[in-house]
């Protein structure tokens, strides 16, 4: 379903944040990208569907070479590939069902979809994906006024719109509570083994990905250094992906928490934004 | 949501066998229409009670395209000596004025402010900046000229009196929402009115004055510009004249002379502002 | 931290002592410029005429109370143009500063060389005044309430484009992003993600700027473009003080209401 032969990244400012990636995702397999933040995971999907441009390498859809697609053939080729986002990028100002509807504008002309005029056949489907993510009462409320369960529901309800082949979540649950981001990973996990679709998922929470996946994917400076079943995750492997740790007693937590607040210290910094 | 489920229940259902439009915008019914009517009434109104001479237009319609063109081929050089004076007295005048017109302000401002002016000095102050914002500089200048006379004093005094309304106003209004807590702080230390003021509103506003202040400088240059062709100085006057003449090439290089200082001063005024924030 | 040791003791100071000094020097530059500034204009004022600026005054003023309301009913289909003149030209400007303002932000751009033109456009709108634009108008397209409209629309492109722009550099690119990765179309990305972001701006700039027009429009009449302004400048050059009295009073009702519909509407939108 998805081939990536040779993909390689390296971003204007010098960091090379993929480093001759292979990787193929048959279609019906659910994948998680696990490695620590800066690996590259969000980079590599964003390669995929191209909101990053690869320095090189192919990517291959349905054994068709999108890499250097332009115009209406990137076009086509992102509607065959939906994308679930970390932040939920809703469109707060449009309704729920508009939110759910855009997810088929590849598929309407400009002025029907300007004045909401899709066909009814997107419409029950739109109505029968929020049925399934549980917000079909909701559908003309606006974005912001849902909580984050909530506007994650209507992204994956945006993306299956698309009736894609191809799905790319980035960090779906990183900013839900812990019994939210279960139910969030379930639905993904339920929704791509209904409709067969090759997944890739990138997430932060090693147990949460084992419980839900078929395949592990690690990343470690953009590099993949494991690949393999879930429960062949060992704490050496551990190790070499994340780095030194004693994996025995949950620590990783408290880690990440001293570790985030620096890290946006420094992104503010290198933002410019005075102090 | 005030919404209660049996009023969605249609719409649900609705959308579920496939038909579904958005909500209006304006959920109340009877206020739509109303406001579509007023439109369409206003509409037709405005139809009847417009009329243009549209053989007058057509006529010109060569003298604009002759305007246009005389952009690529500005004259600066004939007239340039009346330029350049105009050009000097707007300079001196937009300078003048601004400096005048923000001391002048920041008593006004400081009485306008709610938070800290006593009610009767407020009133005052209010009716200042109201009067200074609703009359358009060049009714101001007509009045200043018949006072003053022909001449850059008038124009000085009117931008200087523009300027009060408008800095006064958004300097109350940033004093009235500066924080109250640095307020009492210092009040509390015992602090004489002035020190008061020095030391717990100036460094909230100051930022965001100096910014103001920039604005203004620019807004008074564009002013100065316009006030001259009812007789108070600068390069209005030379503007006025050329266009009166047809001499739209002079007109052009003025014109491309304004944009020019105006297009700079607003970098300056971006350096500036990097410095001070 | 700036602390200047002075016999031993530490003083504190707010700033290093060579900031301090450029600030002086700066305020003493400000100083010198100011003065030779008023040195010019005093140059080219006639001083003796002030001396009798009092009087002038204080006569102006007199003429000009009572203000003369028996020409109340003529001025008032003046003030109806001079409204359709700020509408009007309010509508046309921004019918053309909305696309301009796509193209002149960075974000949503099609090409630098569109972005500056764009710019360029609007920098020009926005430095020259309507009554500018209107007395060239005049020239060409004849006195009357057209060249008023036009004039207004000209000088709304550079204010509304330039407030519109700097609203749409400043969305949120995820849901940009995300509208983009469904395989929607270029207008389609712009119609669902950039639009709605901007509407509220949109809609608070427009009336915002439609409050100034009126005002702006209310003089237009003094060089020839319509409106209320004729009247003025005919009782303002027959001396009729009084009746240029009842005109302010007129201008003055006209702009208060103005601000209060333009606070309403940009009250509901936000
Ligand atoms: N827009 C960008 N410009 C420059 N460097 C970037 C950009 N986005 C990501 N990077 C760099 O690329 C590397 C990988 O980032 P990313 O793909 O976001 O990692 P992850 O999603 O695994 O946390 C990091 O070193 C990051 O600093
Ligand atoms: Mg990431």
């Amino acid at each position: 379903m998805l081939k990536l032969k040779g993909l390689t990244k390296r971003y204007a400012t010098g960091d090379l944040a993929l480093n001759n990636i292979d990787l193929e995702v048959p279609s019906g397999q659910v994948l998680a990208l696990i490695g620590p933040s800066g690996a590259g995971k969000s980079t590599l999907i964003r390669c995929v569907n191209r909101l990053v441009e690869p320095t090189s390498g192919t990517i291959e859809l349905d054994s068709k070479d999108i890499s250097n697609a332009r115009g209406g053939r990137l076009r086509q080729a992102r509607r065959q590939i939906g994308m679930i986002f970390q932040n939920y990028a809703l469109v707060e100002r449009l309704s729920v069902m508009e939110n759910v509807l855009s997810g088929r504008l590849a598929y309407v002309g400009f002025w029907r979809s300007y004045f909401r005029k899709f066909p009814e056949s997107d419409i029950k489907q739109a109505f029968e994906l929020l049925e399934r993510v549980g917000l079909e009462t909701m559908l003309d409320k606006r974005g912001d006024a849902l909580s984050g369960g909530q506007k994650q529901r209507v992204g994956i309800a945006r993306a299956l719109m698309q009736n894609p082949k191809l799905l790319l979540v980035d960090e779906p649950t990183a900013s839900l509570d812990p019994k939210t981001s279960r139910q969030i990973m379930r639905l993904i996990c339920e929704l791509c083994q209904e409709q067969n679709l090759a997944t890739i998922i990138n997430i932060h929470d090693v147990a949460l990905a084992q419980q839900f996946v078929h395949r592990v994917v690690g990343l470690r400076a953009g590099e993949i250094v494991y690949d393999g079943a879930p429960d062949g995750l060992s704490p050496e492997i551990l190790t070499t992906i994340y780095g030194e740790e004693d994996w025995s007693v949950d620590k990783r937590d408290d880690e990440e928490e001293t570790s985030k607040p620096k890290e946006q210290d420094v992104e503010a910094a290198l933002l410019g934004g005075h102090p | 949501m005030s919404q209660s489920p049996q009023l969605l229940e249609p719409r649900l259902l609705a959308a579920k066998s496939g038909s579904w439009r958005p909500k209006p915008k304006i959920s109340n019914a009877s206020l739509r229409w109303g406001l579509n009517a007023a439109v369409l009434v206003y509409l037709v109104l405005l139809y009847f009670s417009v009329d243009i001479n549209w053989s007058r237009v057509a006529q010109g319609m060569d003298r604009g395209l002759a305007f246009m063109g005389s952009f690529l081929t500005p004259d600066f050089i004939s007239r340039g000596g009346e330029i350049a004076i105009g050009l000097r007295e707007s300079l001196t005048m937009t300078f003048a004025a601004t400096v005048i017109g923000i001391l002048l302000a920041i008593p006004v401002g400081l009485g306008a402010a709610r938070n800290i002016a006593p009610t009767p000095v407020y009133f005052f102050c209010r009716a200042i900046i109201a009067l200074s914002r609703t009359f358009q500089e060049i009714i101001i200048a007509i009045l200043f000229v018949a006072m003053f006379g022909f001449g850059p004093l008038a124009g000085v005094v009117t931008l200087a009196f523009a300027t009060i309304g408008f800095m006064a106003k958004l300097l109350a209004e940033d004093i009235e929402d500066a924080q109250r807590d640095p307020m009492e702080a210092v009040r509390a230390t015992g602090a004489s009115w002035l020190q008061w003021i020095n030391y717990a509103v100036q460094p909230q506003v100051m930022p965001r004055l100096i910014g103001l202040s920039l604005y203004r400088l620019d807004i008074n240059f564009r002013e100065s510009a316009v006030i001259g062709i009812v007789g108070a100085g600068g390069i209005g006057a030379t503007l006025n004249t050329s266009i009166n003449r047809y001499d739209y090439d002079t007109s052009a290089a003025v014109l491309l002379v304004i944009i020019g200082i105006v297009l700079m001063s607003e970098y300056l005024s971006g350096y500036v502002r990097k410095w001070t924030a | 931290m700036p602390i200047k040791i002075v016999n031993d003791t530490p003083i504190w100071q707010r700033r290093e002592p060579l900031q301090q000094r450029l600030i002086w020097f700066g305020y003493f530059l400000a100083l010198m410029l100011f003065l030779l500034c008023w040195k010019i204009i005093s140059d080219n004022t006639i001083w003796e005429f002030l001396s009798d600026a009092h009087i002038q005054a204080a006569s102006l003023i007199g003429r000009m109370i009572p203000p003369d309301w028996s020409i109340t009913g003529s001025l008032l289909l003046p003030l109806w143009d001079t409204l359709n003149i700020a509408t009007v030209g309010t509508a046309l400007g921004v019918l053309i500063a909305f696309p301009l303002a796509f193209l002149a932000a960075r974000n949503t751009s099609p090409h630098p060389s569109l972005r500056a033109f764009a710019l360029a456009i609007i920098v020009s709108s926005r430095s020259i005044n309507a009554l500018i634009w209107a007395i060239l108008l005049v020239t060409i397209v004849g006195p009357g309430l057209l060249a008023g409209m036009i004039a207004i629309a000209l000088r709304s492109i550079g204010f509304v484009g330039k407030l519109l722009y700097e609203a749409i550099e400043e969305i949120h690119p995820t849901p940009v992003e995300a509208v983009s990765s469904t395989g929607a179309g270029r207008m389609q990305v712009l119609a669902y993600s950039v639009l709605p972001q901007i509407m509220p701006a949109f809609a608070g700039i427009t009336v915002y700027r439609w409050d100034i027009n009126i005002r702006e429009s209310t003089v237009l009449g003094l060089v020839g473009a319509g409106g209320i302004g004729l009247q003025m400048n005919a009782a303002i050059n027959n001396l009729a003080w009084g009746q240029v009295a009842t005109v302010f009073v007129l201008i003055f009702a006209t702009v208060i209401f103005s601000e209060w519909v333009s606070a309403k509407v940009r009250h509901a939108v936000i």
